[in-house]
């Protein structure tokens, strides 16, 4: 098992924002959370990355306790993520944004960095050039120089799963990567997805409010309505869930 | 003859493309130090300017120091420190106690490089107690803190007999020359320049734009705080010490919160995230404060207003976030040309 999450529970304040979560992911695996506004999809995610620290319960990947750990952390022992509203570093290079990543990986030293000798020049050239690699795959190498912040939202998103995926992930975990984007895009996204996925051999954990991204590509769903799990299991079980229809349309309502 | 205004902007056009040119310019850059290495020798040796211009140079060059460092902290990583002219002290103290008190006399100009980097290594000691709290604050807050800072270390030096008190050192030997003053501008820019040019450097900047995105990229952000402020108070702490070897005498009301925002001035001026702003903020700072000397008490007016104006026209400073080609590392500047070449040869030998 990849990764293991065990009756994570976390309050803000009073208020209980996850309750009892729990997952087991298997490597390859693609799995789709979903769940009406404010149902705690997003705060998983930053209990998984360590943004917040659970209040109960247990997050493990590979059997090592990612609980308590800070989130620079926990990105170098292989989980990445995008962000719902994208937050990529605006007014810095796209290639600096994606050479960032790349931190936890740089094998020099404070005292090399300032005098520039040893290990420096070597990984330096080295960073560069597996930056641009990375950014030629998505086919960002032209902007490589221009400020993030003066590419076209569609760019920018995909310079957002760049940049997840310069920290060499095992698992990444996608917030909402169709938002804003129309039906033919939508198509493209998901193939896109799968083209990941493959390409970089990753676990892929995705939190998506349009249902057709989520029934088409998710091997298994997770309903979150209240920071309770409301239901799991494949697309179509959870297609046909009353529990799940009741959530998201009220009594009576059909998907 | 009259003068055409469009003449006039056609002169100002071909001076700026000429100053573009110029700084562009890679291979000047050595020139350029070689030269002013030389100068910096010649001009006392044979007192090629008077006394009062060469001073004003050491100035400039320990403003240099001072906005380079701090542009660190305030420029490339976004915080706001006003702590500044604290490790300046810590700097100034530590370096006068050594000259005054502890090396003989006639030792002190052979030993003064190790003065200074003790200055610098006291002022860094105390800067890593001022990283800690940056770990849990940042943006006003952590200002605050480092305000808090500078009243204590102020408060501290006054409170110490053995140090002078509130009465200062007077009778700091004059060390501070101009050679000594141009190197250590050099090593500061070369040093804080290799700094950002790096992987921390780049740390530091991320913080600035979006410290949690940065984290979850990786980024050991308490690392990256840790050494930012370690290596700007070293080099604060490195203009203090000549501050005082060329001022000949500290007292802490010269570490007070207008030395700080002295300092703010010249970075906010010159441009924030930029090396260049930096230098260039100092230089102008410094000189304009000697020509409007004349004005007495109103020139702590007008240079306000020159922030205030600056504030409103152009936030960003003179350089805000550029640089001169100077600064930047060749491969770093042509980074994606290399790869570019780089593939374009693999395909060339592929088909």
């Amino acid at each position: 098992m990849l990764l293991q999450a065990k009756e994570v529970t976390h309050y803000f304040g009073g208020l209980c924002a996850v309750s009892n979560f729990n997952l087991d992911l298997e490597p390859h695996e693609l799995v789709g959370i979903i769940g009406p506004n404010g149902a705690g999809k997003t705060t998983v995610f930053n209990l998984i990355t360590g943004v917040y620290k659970a209040s109960k319960g247990s997050i493990k990947i590979d059997g090592v306790e990612l609980v308590g750990k800070t989130p620079n952390q926990i990105t170098a022992l292989g989980i990445a993520r995008t962000f719902q509203n994208i937050r990529l570093f605006k007014d810095l290079s796209v290639l600096d944004n994606v050479r960032i990543a790349n931190y936890s990986q740089t094998k020099y030293n404070p005292i090399e960095a300032l005098f520039h000798f040893g290990r420096y020049d070597t990984e330096e050239k080295r960073m560069a050039e597996h930056a641009m690699d990375l950014l030629a795959v998505f086919k960002l190498q032209d902007y490589a120089d221009e400020a993030s912040k003066n590419l076209p939202y569609g760019l920018q998103r995909r310079l957002e799963i760049a940049r997840a995926l310069a920290t060499n992930p095992k698992i990444l975990l996608l917030d909402e990567p169709a938002a804003g984007m129309n039906p033919n895009e939508i198509g493209q996204l998901m193939d896109f997805i799968g083209w990941i996925r493959k390409e970089f051999d990753l676990t892929i954990i995705l939190i998506e409010h349009q249902m057709r991204l989520v029934m088409g590509i998710c091997e298994r769903l997770k309903v979150l309505d209240f920071g309770a799990t409301l239901a799991e299991g494949l697309p179509k079980e959870i297609q046909n869930n009353p529990k799940v229809m009741e959530a998201y349309l009220g009594e009576g309502g059909d998907l | 003859m009259t003068i055409q205004p469009s003449s006039i902007k056609n002169w100002i056009e071909r001076l700026r493309a000429l100053w573009e040119k110029i700084v562009s310019n890679r291979k000047l850059l050595p020139v350029l130090l070689v030269v002013g290495l030389v100068f910096s020798f010649a001009i006392p040796q044979f007192g090629l300017l008077n006394q009062y211009v060469v001073l004003i140079m050491i100035y400039v060059g320990i403003n240099i120091i001072l906005s380079t460092s701090l542009n660190l902290i305030n420029g490339y990583m976004g915080e706001f420190s006003v702590g500044h002219a604290g490790f300046m002290a810590v700097g100034a103290y530590v370096s006068a106690i050594l000259t005054t008190k502890v090396i003989p006399a006639n030792l002190a100009p052979w030993l003064f490089p190790l003065v200074v980097i003790a200055g610098g290594v006291g002022a860094a000691l105390i800067g890593v107690l001022v990283a800690v709290p940056s770990f849990k604050t940042r943006g006003d807050y952590l200002a605050i803190v480092t305000l808090a800072f500078l009243m204590i270390v102020k408060s501290v030096i006054e409170n110490i007999e053995a140090i002078g008190g509130p009465r200062g050192i007077p009778g700091v030997t004059l060390l501070t020359t101009l050679p000594w003053t141009f190197i250590w501008v050099v090593v500061t820019v070369w040093v804080i320049r290799n700094f950002v040019y790096s992987n921390f450097g780049r740390g530091v900047l991320s913080i600035r734009e979006d410290e949690i995105a940065s984290d979850l990229m990786s980024v050991n952000s308490r690392q990256v705080k840790m050494l930012a402020f370690v290596i700007s108070s070293f080099f604060a702490g490195v203009a203090g010490a000549l501050f005082a070897h060329v001022l000949q005498f500290i007292s802490p009301r010269v570490f007070d919160i207008i030395k700080s925002t002295d300092i703010l001035i010249m970075v906010y001026l010159g441009g924030i995230g930029s090396i260049a702003g930096s230098i260039l903020g100092a230089v102008i700072f410094t000189i304009l404060l000697e020509v409007l000397r004349p004005l007495g008490m109103w020139r702590m007016v007008l240079m306000p207003l020159v922030l205030v104006i600056l504030m409103i026209y152009r936030p960003q400073g003179i350089m805000g976030l550029r640089e001169f080609r100077w600064f930047v590392p060749g491969y770093d500047l042509f980074a994606s040309k290399i790869w570019r070449k780089k593939k374009e040869a693999k395909d060339a030998s592929a088909s």
